[in-house]
């Protein structure tokens, strides 16, 4: 426990963040315990998307001001492998192809950097199958795509579950999905909040990173945030992600725009 | 550090693992290229006289030769009587035991992998150990012989079956075919012979391992394959030489010829000593292959795996003179630090439903620079004949270079080729989506680099496509761990 006594999982603060001298993220300020999902939702452009690779560790941009803490870790200083390897798990809105490289090779490579990392000994082949055989049920996986190369020629559908299945396989404590719900049908919605609701936990916790209401039809936030212009601006329980559904953005535009 | 900036650093930072030097006596001659020379390595030989003759008339055509400038290729000027062109460990004769093989070299060939003990060698491969002007060992002749395989050295193949030499060699690559050619003619010392008699399927790996050893050296050794009707080898050459400020010649000759519904197919994996991070040494690699489908339904295939030299020059080819036979070409050529490769092939079509394939994957790192430069040429009797050609290339980083050179020559209307390229960067998206599944920078490039060359290492037997992978790592990374 923290001295203070007030552990959270993920501990934001006053996080300020710039590309190329434009400040994107205005202070941002958030905490999150573990068992709680969190739902950010914002018009487009609000800075979202910065906000989900401020925490995985992408480096095109600068963090000028503010703190990010992970179990009490400071963020800013873990590679995004060991990020990774710490338990953050960044759902992609683009996944990535790798051609060549199979699935099921990246995620032994995957797994076993990650066991190294807590010096354990890599997952013998017949166990990291079974394991892989477990998780690919959870998001209805055809299981010949882990024989593709990564990500490669799947279909929207099929990239968005193989994001899922990564998340169920690599033992994720922290998951942020950004915009997972993007180009997805009903079918693979569900298939894919499914997932994320399997894998809700006492122990783990979820930011789902979302344009649309849609996705939480199926998947049930703890706390709803709106972000605009690089900062929290709203927060309340699912009712406001309702809300923002019947009334659009506008009214939360004009509110803040009105008190600058 | 952008990623981009980290995977230079680190590409840069790599070692050359068989840079070491042994110390053994070697017998040298003095350096300088004349009649004179040719007379020593040929008298040295204990040769018969007509190859002296053809050494010299090689010699005299190469003297009327200007080094060809046509390859996407910085030479610094080689001076060729700066050069010594005999270089051979002393030794009795040719070993037979290994209880009288020197230690020392025993020990290099350990090092390197290659053990010359048959009973610590992978099963079924024969080896061929080349050091230098010499071949040293060449291991499982008597089993090889059971099935009438020869299997050995160049120059015991001049002494026990002149006969076949005198047929097939210079059949295929003439001296008068180029430049290197016509110097290889002249001052060749040693290389492997390989016959596979009719409706033999050679039961192993037949391998030879050039390793470069004394300084001041250059390698000019041939290969001949001859392989009958209904008969298949499968053969593999692996070369490395010792870390030097100097640059090294090597200029070999590869012959492949191929009777009636035969098979071969010939693996390279090329480690020479690729020079230094600022481009000091290294060896010149300057080889002419070519393989001739002489009978119908032969097939000759190449796959090559570059890594090493500092400047590459070499287009193992296929003459495709019988009717339905097949040639392929697939290559891996990675240039990293100031190396150079200009490297492909030529697929001549000159018997009906003759069909070839060109896989060529080029991966740059540094500020290399990388070549594909590839001939489909297809005559006016090579009814439908097909072509197949890919030559991709992938970029690490923004100083190196990679160019496509293809030429198509295209005299029969029945013929169908294709020829399909790309060129791509490694992405950073790519090297972060493998950051945020835990897998570190340098283990995502390999992962990505072999994941771009697996079309072609797949193609390589399988206990070398292994090495190659740990290969094509080790040369894209640093020394870390």
């Amino acid at each position: 426990m923290n001295t203070n006594e007030v552990s959270y999982m993920l501990e934001i603060k006053d996080l300020k963040v710039n590309i190329e001298d434009k400040e994107i993220l205005k202070g941002i300020n958030l905490h999150v315990n573990a068992g709680e999902v969190h739902a950010i939702m914002g018009p487009n452009g609000s800075g979202k998307s910065t906000l989900a690779s401020a925490l995985a560790g992408r480096d095109y941009f600068d963090i000028t001001h503010g703190k990010i803490l992970y179990e009490g870790k400071d963020l800013t200083e873990l590679a995004p492998e060991d990020r990774a390897r710490e338990g953050i798990f960044l759902g992609f809105q683009y996944p990535v192809e790798i051609p060549g490289v199979s699935m099921v090779n990246f995620l032994r490579t995957a797994i076993n950097s990650m066991r190294k990392y807590r010096n354990q000994e890599p997952l013998p082949a017949g166990e990291f199958l079974k394991l892989m055989r477990e998780k690919k049920k959870i998001v209805e996986i055809d299981s010949d795509l882990t024989n593709r190369s990564v990500n490669e020629g799947f279909s929207g559908g099929e990239k968005k579950k193989n994001e899922i299945f990564q998340m169920a396989l690599l033992d994720t404590r922290l998951a942020i999905l950004d915009e997972t719900d993007s180009g997805l049908d009903i079918d693979a919605l569900r298939i894919v909040a499914n997932g994320v609701n399997y894998l809700r936990s006492p122990e783990n916790a979820t930011i789902i990173i979302t344009h649309y209401q849609r996705l939480l039809d199926y998947i049930v936030p703890d706390f709803v945030h709106v972000l605009y212009k690089g900062r929290i601006v709203k927060s309340g329980d699912k009712s406001l992600a309702k809300e923002l559904e019947e009334h659009g953005y506008d009214w939360i535009k004009q509110e803040v725009d009105m008190d600058a | 550090m952008t990623d981009q900036e980290k995977i230079l650093n680190e590409v840069t930072g790599s070692d050359y693992k068989f840079g070491f030097y042994t110390d053994i006596d070697t017998e040298t001659i003095p350096k300088g290229l004349n009649e004179d020379v040719i007379r020593i390595i040929s008298a040295k030989k204990e040769e018969p006289e007509w190859l002296t003759e053809s050494r010299l008339k090689a010699f005299r055509h190469w003297q009327g030769l200007k080094m060809p400038e046509w390859a996407h290729l910085q030479i610094s000027e080689i001076d060729y009587q700066d050069i010594i062109y005999y270089a051979a460990p002393i030794q009795e004769a040719k070993y037979q035991n290994m209880d009288e093989v020197d230690p020392e070299l025993i020990d290099t060939f350990n090092r390197l992998g290659i053990p010359l003990e048959e009973q610590k060698q992978l099963a079924g491969v024969a080896v061929d150990a080349v050091i230098d002007s010499v071949s040293v060992k060449t291991t499982f002749q008597d089993t090889l012989a059971d099935k009438g395989i020869i299997f050995c050295s160049f120059s015991e193949a001049v002494k026990n079956h002149p006969d076949l030499i005198k047929k097939f060699m210079g059949s295929v690559v003439p001296y008068t075919d180029n430049y290197f050619a016509a110097l290889n003619s002249a001052v060749f010392s040693d290389g492997s012979f390989c016959y596979i008699p009719k409706g033999v399927r050679c039961p192993m790996e037949l391998s030879t391992y050039f390793r470069i050893n004394a300084a001041n050296t250059g390698q000019f050794e041939r290969t001949l394959i001859v392989v009958e009707d209904d008969a298949y080898v499968s053969y593999l050459e692996g070369c490395t030489a010792p870390q030097r400020d100097e640059n090294q010649l090597h200029a070999a000759i590869v012959e492949i010829v191929a009777m009636e519904n035969s098979e071969v197919k010939y693996s390279t994996v090329q480690n020479w000593y690729p020079g230094d991070k600022e481009g000091k040494g290294g060896i010149y690699n300057f080889v002419t292959k070519r393989g001739i489908c002489k009978g119908d339904n032969s097939k000759i295939s190449w796959t090559q795996v570059e890594t090493g030299s500092a400047i590459t020059w070499k287009y193992p080819s296929c003459i495709l003179r019988g009717n339905n036979s097949v040639g392929e070409f697939y290559s891996v050529a990675v240039t990293n630090n100031y190396q150079q490769a200009d490297t492909g092939t030529k697929m001549i079509h000159i018997g009906k439903n003759t069909r070839s394939t060109i896989i060529s994957k080029g991966i740059s790192a540094g500020k290399s620079q990388n070549s594909y430069r590839g001939l489909v040429k297809v005559l006016k009797g090579a009814e439908n004949a097909r072509n197949f050609s890919q030559c991709d290339s992938l970029l690490l980083g923004d100083k190196c270079g990679a160019h496509t050179f293809p030429y198509l020559e295209v005299d029969n209307k029945t013929a169908i080729v294709e020829h399909e390229a790309t060129t791509s960067k490694i992405g950073e998206d790519q090297i972060f989506y493998c950051n945020q599944r835990g897998i570190d920078t340098e283990n995502a490039i390999s992962l990505i680099v072999n994941g771009y060359a697996k079309e072609v290492l797949n193609k390589l037997p399988m206990e070398f496509a292994v090495e190659a992978q740990k290969l094509l790592a080790i040369t894209l990374e640093g020394s870390v761990g």
